[in-house]
C-alpha cells in the first residue's frame, strides 16, 4: 500500500508523469477501435431486447423441479407458440413466451405452476404489452436529451464551453461502448439496464467533473507564465487526480461488485443482476474516458486558441534557449520560481527542463 | 472569498446531531408506523400500469378525466378490502400512465378489476327502504332532489368529451370476480325470494357500498346508497350511461342552490319521456307500501349514487337535478354522470405479479450486497487512508443512519414505498459518497505536500475539495432529477434514492466529515505523523505532518506565506 501512497505523492509533485495528453493519438486510436467495434456490433448484431421492450409474457418460477425441456413442452401446449426457457444458477426456471392476455397468462402460470412442482402463488409473472418499451424508450431518450442540454448549460457556466463539449465527448463515448458491449455479448437490455445508462451519464460526469476542477485550478493564470504549455499543465492535472481517480474506480465499483456476486449467486437474473452489470461496465469506461479522453480532447480545443499557440511557442523558444544556455548552474532554478507561482509549489519546475533564466520576466506578478 | 478558516467544527457536530434526533423521534414517534413502506417487487403483490387512451381517436386526456379515473379506480381496489393498495398517476398529459399496486393479491383479478368499463344506468325505483338502525330518508339529499322539465332546447354544442364508454361486455363474470364483498343481488324478476334478499342485504358494511361491482342493466338489482344510509329494490334500467351525452354542475340565476343538468341523447330522451312520465303519477318514495315509486336511481358501478324523485314528465331529452348541492357535490354528481363509465379506455401495458418469498428473497438479497459493498469499501478506505479512513466510514455509517431514518420519515410524510430499484440506488450511492471523502482526503495530501501545516492543509484543502464536490453532486443531482421527473415506473423509485442520497452526501461531508477531520487534525497524535495517520511521511514522499506543526513550509523561501497562497487560489 505504502508504495502505492508513494506514487501518489511522486505523481502529484510531477517527479512520475505519464504523457496521458502527450500520447492521446495513441488513446484515440484505441478508442476509436473500440467504438468502431461497438458500433458495428450494434448495427449488425442489435440489442436483445427483454420483454419489456418487445412485449411479451415472463414466468420465473423459483425452485422449481421440471427440467428445461419439461417447461418449454408445457409452455409451448399452453400458449400453442414458440417460448424462451432459460434456467439460472439459482434454480430458477424462466419462459417467456409471445403477448398474451391477462386472463391466458394466469392460465399459463398454473399449468407451469403444476409441470414444476411449485405452488402458483410462488410463480412470478410479468406480462407486457408491446408499445410499453416504446414509451420507455421514448421518456429515457427525453430524459437524455434534456439532462445534456442542462448540464451543458451548468459546464459552460461553471467551467467553459469547451470544457463541457469535451465532457459530453466522453460521455457519449462510455455510452456508445456500454451500448456496444451490450451487442456484442447480447446480454439482455432491460429497463433496468436502461436504468444504469442513465446513472452512467450522470457518473461519468461526476468523475469528469472532479479531473476538470483540477485542470481548471492548473492552468487558471497558465499565459501569464512561459515554464509550461496548457497541455503540460493539464496531464500534470490528470496525473495529480490519478491516484483519486482510481480510488474512486475502485470504491464506486466495489458496491456494484458486491450486487453482482450476490444478485448471481441468490437471485439470478433480475434488476439487481442487470443493473449492477451495466453500471460495471459504463463505470470503468467512465474512468477511462475521463483520464485518457476528456482531457486530452480538451487539450485539443484549447490549444487551438491564439493564446495558447503563443503560449506555447514561448514555452517552447524558450526552452531552446535554455538548452543552448545550458551548460551552466542547473540548480539555480529554484530561486527564480516564484514567477511561476502556483506552478511551482506545486513542483512543476523540477519536471520541466527549463536552464538558467537570464531574459526579463515576460509578465508581471500582478498579471497572474 | 472564503474565510480562511471554515465554521467552528464542534457546532456543526452538534447541528448534525440535532437533526439525526430530530428525524429520528419523527421517525419514531410512538403510535406511528415506523417501518418503511416495501414496494411489491419487495413485499409481493401485483402492479398493473395502465396507460390510458382518449375514447375518441386523436383527442388528448385531461388533468380532470385522469382524476376521475384514478378515484373510480381507487374505489374498485379498495372494495378488494386489501390495505395500503395504492393507485398513482405518474407524468402529466398524453404521456400518463397510471400506477395500481395490490400487495398479496392474485393478479387476475386485479387487472379484471381495475380495466373493467365502469357502468353507468338510471333505473326506476321499486322501493326504499332506510338501511337499520333507522335512517331518516330525508337525511339523504338526494332523495329529495327533483328533477324538473326543462323543455328548452338546449342546443349548446358541448366541448367536453362523450361518456360514450361502452357497457360491460360481461357484467355477471366480472361482478364474480369482484370477490371480498358480496355478489350483487340481482334477479330476473321481482319474485318474493328476491326481496327477501334485498331485505337481508346489510347497508351498514362497508363492502356492501363501496360499489367497484358492476350490475346487469336488464336485471333487477337490490343496493345500498353510496353513504350505506339507504337501501334500494330497482328495476331493470331504463337508461344507461352510454345515453348521456353532456352533464354540468350550473348555478341557476335566482336558484338556491347548485343544479346538475343533464342531457341526453335520442334513445335516452324516448326511455326519459317514457319513465318520467310513468314514474312521476307513482307515489312519493320511502313511504311504507309505496311499491313502486315515483324516484329513479343513478346506478354507478352497482352502488346508488344519487335517487332523485320525478316531478313531472321530461320530454325534452334534458333535465335538471336539484337537491340543494353544494358546488363540489354538484360538480361530482355532474362527473359520474357524464364519466360514470372511465372517461377514458385503459390499456394494461405491464402486469408483475410477485409471491412474497420472491419478494423477500429480493429484499433479503438486497441488504446483503448492501452490506458487502459497504464492508468492501470499508476496508478499501481503512487500508488506504488509515485513520482518515476511519473518519471516512463512519460518515458512510452516519450516511447510513440518514437515509434509514429519511426513509422511513418519507414514508410517512409523502407514502415513500421502498423498491429493489430504490435498494439497487442505495448501493450504488455508497460509492458516490465515498468519492466524496476521497476528494477531501487527496486534497489534505496535496496541500500538506504543497508544505501546509495538517491544521491548515484540513482546513484550505476542504476550501478547495468544497467547490469540487458541490459541483459534482450537482451534476449528480440534476441526473437524479431529470430521471425522476420524465420517468415512469421503476427508473423514478431508483431516482428518487439516488438524488436523496446525493443530497445526504453534501449535507455528511459539510457537517461531519469535515469537522472530524479538523477536530482529528488538531490532535497532537495526528500531528506527530505516525504511519497509522496516513498522513505520514513515506505516503507523502518525505512531506510528512511531522515536524512541520508551526506551518513552516518547506519551500517557505520561494513563497511569500502560506496564507497568500491560499487566499490567491481561492480569489483567482
Amino acid at each position: 500500500m505504502s508504495k502505492i501512497g508513494n506514487l501518489g505523492h511522486r505523481l502529484y509533485a510531477g517527479e512520475v508523469s505519464y504523457d496521458f495528453v502527450e500520447r492521446r493519438k495513441r488513446w484515440y486510436a484505441i478508442s476509436a477501435i473500440i467504438l468502431l467495434l461497438a458500433v458495428g456490433a450494434l448495427l449488425f448484431r442489435g440489442l436483445n431486447f427483454g420483454i419489456e421492450f418487445r412485449g411479451g409474457a415472463d414466468f420465473s418460477l423459483p425452485n422449481a423441479t421440471c427440467s428445461v425441456e419439461d417447461a418449454r413442452t408445457t409452455a409451448e401446449e399452453a400458449t400453442g407458440a414458440q417460448v424462451i426457457v432459460t434456467e439460472t444458477a439459482s434454480g430458477t426456471v424462466r419462459v417467456q413466451t409471445e403477448e398474451l392476455t391477462a386472463a391466458a397468462s394466469s392460465q399459463v402460470a398454473g399449468t407451469l405452476a403444476e409441470a414444476c412442482g411449485i405452488p402458483k402463488g410462488e410463480v412470478k409473472v410479468q406480462v407486457v404489452g408491446p408499445t410499453w418499451g416504446e414509451e420507455i424508450s421514448k421518456k429515457a431518450l427525453q430524459g437524455l436529451v434534456i439532462f445534456l442540454l442542462l448540464v451543458t448549460i451548468f459546464l459552460s457556466i461553471y467551467f467553459e464551453w469547451r470544457m463541457a463539449l469535451s465532457a459530453l465527448v466522453a460521455l457519449a463515448h462510455d455510452l456508445v461502448i456500454t451500448v456496444g458491449i451490450y451487442a456484442l455479448t447480447g446480454l439482455e437490455v432491460t429497463p433496468a439496464t436502461v436504468i444504469g445508462l442513465l446513472t452512467i451519464l450522470g457518473y461519468s460526469l461526476y468523475d469528469t467533473v472532479v479531473v476538470f476542477d483540477k485542470v481548471k485550478e492548473n492552468t487558471r493564470g497558465v499565459t501569464g507564465q512561459s515554464i509550461m504549455t496548457y497541455s503540460e499543465s493539464a496531464n500534470l492535472a490528470v496525473n495529480q487526480t490519478l491516484v483519486r481517480s482510481i480510488n474512486t474506480s475502485v470504491v464506486a465499483l466495489l458496491p456494484v461488485l458486491a450486487i453482482i456476486i450476490v444478485g448471481a449467486g441468490l437471485l439470478g437474473a433480475g434488476t439487481l443482476l442487470d443493473l449492477a452489470v451495466v453500471l460495471a461496465i459504463g463505470m470503468a469506461a467512465g474512468t477511462y474516458s475521463s483520464i485518457f479522453i476528456a482531457t486530452p480532447f480538451l487539450v485539443d480545443l484549447k490549444e487551438r486558441q491564439p493564446e495558447m499557440k503563443a503560449l506555447k511557442a514561448r514555452v517552447l523558444a524558450r526552452r531552446k534557449q535554455g538548452r543552448s544556455a545550458a551548460g551552466a548552474a542547473v540548480g539555480t532554478e529554484s530561486a527564480s520560481d516564484d514567477d511561476a507561482g502556483a506552478e511551482a509549489d506545486t513542483g512543476i519546475g523540477r519536471r520541466t527542463e527549463s536552464g538558467p533564466r537570464q531574459q526579463p520576466r515576460r509578465k508581471p506578478r500582478s498579471k497572474r | 472569498m472564503a474565510p480562511p478558516t471554515t465554521s467552528n467544527p464542534l457546532r456543526l457536530l452538534v447541528a448534525l446531531g440535532v437533526l439525526i434526533v430530530g428525524l429520528a423521534v419523527w421517525a419514531f414517534w410512538p403510535g406511528t408506523d415506523s417501518s418503511v413502506r416495501l414496494g411489491l417487487d419487495l413485499q409481493g403483490g401485483t402492479q398493473v400500469i395502465l396507460k390510458p387512451k382518449p375514447v375518441t381517436e386523436g383527442a388528448s386526456i385531461t388533468e380532470e378525466q385522469l382524476t376521475q379515473t384514478v378515484s373510480i379506480i381507487r374505489q374498485r381496489v379498495d372494495g378488494l378490502g386489501v390495505a395500503e393498495a395504492e393507485v398513482t398517476t405518474q407524468g402529466s398529459g398524453d404521456g400518463a400512465v397510471i400506477v395500481v399496486a395490490v400487495p398479496g393479491v392474485n393478479q387476475d383479478r386485479v387487472v379484471d378489476l381495475v380495466q373493467r368499463t365502469a357502468l353507468l344506468d338510471f333505473r326506476p325505483v321499486w322501493g326504499l327502504y332506510p338501511a337499520p338502525p333507522s335512517v331518516d330518508p330525508a337525511a339523504d339529499p338526494s332523495a329529495s332532489a327533483s328533477p324538473e322539465a326543462s323543455p328548452q332546447a338546449s342546443g349548446e354544442a358541448s366541448a367536453s368529451p362523450e361518456a360514450s364508454a361502452e357497457a360491460s361486455a360481461s357484467p355477471d363474470s366480472s361482478a364474480n370476480a369482484a370477490g371480498e364483498a358480496a355478489p350483487l343481488i340481482q334477479a330476473d324478476a321481482n319474485t318474493p325470494e328476491f326481496q327477501q334478499q334485498v331485505a337481508a342485504l346489510d347497508c351498514t358494511n362497508p363492502l356492501n357500498y363501496t360499489g367497484g361491482r358492476p350490475d346487469d342493466p336488464q336485471k333487477w338489482l337490490g343496493t345500498c346508497d353510496v353513504t350505506g344510509a339507504a337501501k334500494y329494490n330497482l328495476e331493470p334500467a331504463f337508461i344507461q350511461g352510454t345515453n348521456v351525452t353532456n352533464a354540468n354542475a350550473v348555478l341557476p340565476q335566482g336558484g338556491v342552490g347548485w343544479i346538475v343538468s343533464l342531457d341526453f341523447d335520442g334513445d335516452g330522451a324516448k326511455a326519459l319521456a317514457e319513465a318520467s312520465t310513468t314514474l312521476s303519477a307513482l307515489p312519493e318514495c320511502g313511504i311504507a307500501g309505496a311499491n313502486p315509486c315515483n324516484a329513479f336511481a343513478i346506478v354507478l358501478d352497482g352502488v346508488v349514487t344519487s335517487a332523485p324523485r320525478f316531478n313531472e314528465p321530461i320530454l325534452g331529452g334534458s333535465a335538471q337535478i336539484e337537491g340543494n348541492f353544494t358546488a363540489e357535490e354538484a360538480r361530482d354528481l355532474a362527473n359520474i354522470l357524464k364519466y360514470g363509465a372511465l372517461p377514458v379506455t385503459l390499456e394494461p401495458v405491464d402486469i408483475t405479479t410477485v409471491s412474497p418469498t420472491v419478494g423477500n428473497d429480493q429484499l433479503r438479497a438486497g441488504i446483503i450486497a448492501g452490506l458487502l459493498g459497504l464492508l468492501l469499501v470499508g476496508i478499501y478506505l481503512l487500508v488506504y487512508y488509515r485513520a482518515l479512513g476511519v473518519v471516512a466510514v463512519l460518515s458512510l455509517a452516519v450516511a447510513g443512519v440518514i437515509l434509514y431514518l429519511t426513509i422511513v420519515v418519507l414514508s410517512k410524510a409523502i407514502g415513500l414505498t421502498l423498491t429493489l430499484a430504490g435498494v439497487a440506488g442505495a448501493i450504488v450511492a455508497i460509492g458516490i459518497t465515498a468519492d466524496s471523502f476521497i476528494v477531501y482526503f487527496e486534497r489534505i495530501r496535496d496541500e500538506i505536500r504543497e508544505g501546509r501545516s495538517l491544521r491548515q492543509a484540513c482546513d484550505s484543502g476542504w476550501i478547495r475539495a468544497r467547490r469540487t464536490l458541490l459541483a459534482a453532486d450537482f451534476v449528480s443531482l440534476l441526473a437524479a432529477a431529470v430521471l425522476y421527473f420524465l420517468s415512469v415506473g421503476s427508473v423514478r423509485g431508483f431516482a428518487f434514492i439516488l438524488g436523496l442520497t446525493t443530497l445526504i452526501d453534501v449535507l455528511v461531508a459539510f457537517w461531519f466529515t469535515h469537522p472530524l477531520v479538523v477536530l482529528m487534525g488538531r490532535s497532537s497524535w495526528m500531528q506527530k505523523g505516525s504511519k497509522w495517520t496516513g498522513l505520514d511521511s513515506g505516503r507523502l514522499g518525505g512531506a510528512s505532518v511531522a515536524g512541520r506543526r508551526g506551518g513552516r513550509s518547506r519551500r517557505s523561501s520561494a513563497e511569500t506565506s502560506p496564507t497568500d497562497s491560499s487566499t490567491k487560489e481561492v480569489s483567482a
